[in-house]
């Protein structure tokens, strides 16, 4: 039984299974890395047109956010993958196509989807800043933007700065959503080595590890980082 | 949009009911119902395991919720779903596997809604109760839990709606889900898919937002009683 057991693992960690488990490993963090680069500027502009004078961009915040955590994730990438590519023109089209449709559309999808959430956090910084904040900024001279970049942002994003390593993390994992359009990120590789050598256990087993790792990494990184950027307690 | 609304209504809602099985919305929302009645007494029970005092229960139940929280539920699905009938020795349904994953998931982060529950009530009430020498068990089924479990009802629907998200993943083991049905529908159709996963996202959103509103609204109404009994 023991013997079997490593007899599998020796299995699924030699070539080619193994070059399939690092494959898994770089597409997962190419998904990961890449949506995650994208999210946050887009956070960071909803939060903007969230107080926006504008109603309308207001309003565009609101229902970006409400229209992304009210509906699952994998109907999101669904929608991304099978009905917008109707709607755009072809070369757009040819171009996604040539540069490989699934990993960009599960993208573009993880990353809008990482940005709502994100936004949520970082606004719950902004909403933490004393109105004194505010006044004091504009009592010497501060316009909104200047107000915003020098005095509230930066305190607010030390804010949020937990909950978006919670965010980050959470975005880390959902990465596996992509395996469903037939992205060739960890879990993928995980079903197309188990159902080539009928080794369930050591294929999902190497996976789990995997995620164990990034996630670990990222919570005690992400941790760090988070006392790190807190002001001191006054 | 409507047309596809008037001939495959049906199918989104309830499948090939009656004529086949359960499907559709209504299997989304049974799986998201019996995920959050299973669900509810193993994340009480874990939430009472970390804030108890018996040290070998709070580490335990501590790594099961980090372990938990390291782990896609994709995995988790897939786990129950390919490995699990190989112990087990009888295959296992996508009804089961789904039911099985989210209860196993959501026991760890519901565990830790209700924790924080727990954790935020004033002190005085554990020592008030303790000073009228009630022991462990009436203090906590009596005097914590009611007030803590009727403090996180927003938290609790908040999980509900993540719940009824986290059935969709039911398409991936093809467990007859309003995804799934969207997909079916979509390949029977083939040319339509923006409609049709409109459809599939309108039901989803319909159901969470009105969810999501509720539990802002009893936020509102515990946050004022709360108030005015004045803690």
């Amino acid at each position: 039984m023991v013997a079997e057991l490593i007899e599998g693992y020796q299995v699924v960690l030699s070539d080619p299974y193994l070059s399939f488990v690092l494959t898994g490993v770089g597409n997962t963090l190419l998904l990961f890395s890449v949506s995650w680069v994208t999210a946050v500027p887009i956070a960071l502009a909803l939060v903007m047109l969230r107080s926006s004078r504008v109603s309308g961009l207001r309003i565009f915040s609101v229902w970006y956010v409400e229209y992304h955590r009210n509906i699952p994730l994998l109907v999101q990438v669904l929608i991304w993958y099978f009905a917008i590519p109707v709607v755009l023109p072809p070369p757009v089209n040819d171009f996604i196509n040539r540069h490989g449709s699934e990993i960009i559309y599960a993208t573009i999808a993880l990353g809008l989807f990482s940005a709502a959430y994100m936004a949520e956090d970082i606004r719950g910084g902004i909403r933490a800043i004393p109105r004194g904040q505010y006044d004091a900024a504009s009592a010497i001279g501060l316009s909104y933007v200047g107000t915003m970049t020098w005095v509230i942002l930066p305190q607010a994003l030390r804010l949020s700065a937990v909950p978006m390593v919670g965010q980050t993390l959470i975005l880390f994992k959902i990465t596996s959503l992509a395996s469903v359009i037939g992205v060739g990120e960890l879990i993928f590789q995980a079903r197309q080595i188990e159902s080539e050598t009928f080794r369930v256990f050591q294929a999902f087993s190497v996976v789990t590890l995997c995620y164990m790792v990034g996630a670990f990494t990222i919570m005690s990184v992400g941790g760090a980082i988070a006392r790190r950027v807190q002001l001191t307690r006054r | 949009m409507w047309d596809v609304v008037s001939q495959y209504g049906m199918v989104f809602l309830v499948g090939n009911y009656p004529h086949g099985p359960l499907g559709g919305l209504a299997m989304t929302v049974t799986l998201s119902v019996c995920g959050l009645v299973a669900t509810f007494p193993l994340a009480v029970a874990v939430a009472l395991c970390r804030t108890g005092g018996i040290p070998w229960l709070r580490a335990g139940a501590r790594a099961f919720v980090m372990g938990v929280r390291t782990m896609p539920l994709l995995l988790v699905v897939f786990w129950i779903y390919y490995f699990l009938p190989t112990v087990i020795g009888v295959p296992i349904s996508a009804f089961a596997t789904i039911l099985l994953a989210i209860v196993v998931y959501q026991t760890a982060y519901l565990s830790e809604v209700i924790r924080a529950a727990i954790e935020a009530l004033p002190k005085g009430q554990l020592e008030a109760a303790r000073s009228l020498g009630l022991k462990y068990v009436p203090t906590t089924f009596r005097v914590i839990l009611p007030q803590a479990l009727y403090n996180c009802v927003p938290g609790m629907i908040n999980q509900f709606i993540t719940i009824i998200k986290e059935t969709s993943l039911g398409y991936t083991i093809a467990l007859q889900e309003v995804t799934y049905a969207g997909n079916e529908v979509n390949s029977i159709l083939l040319i339509r898919p923006l409609e049709v996963f409109g459809v599939v996202a309108v039901l989803y959103f319909t159901l969470c937002f009105t969810l999501s509103r509720l539990s802002r609204g009893v936020e509102t109404r515990i946050s004022r009683t709360r108030g005015l009994v004045g803690e």
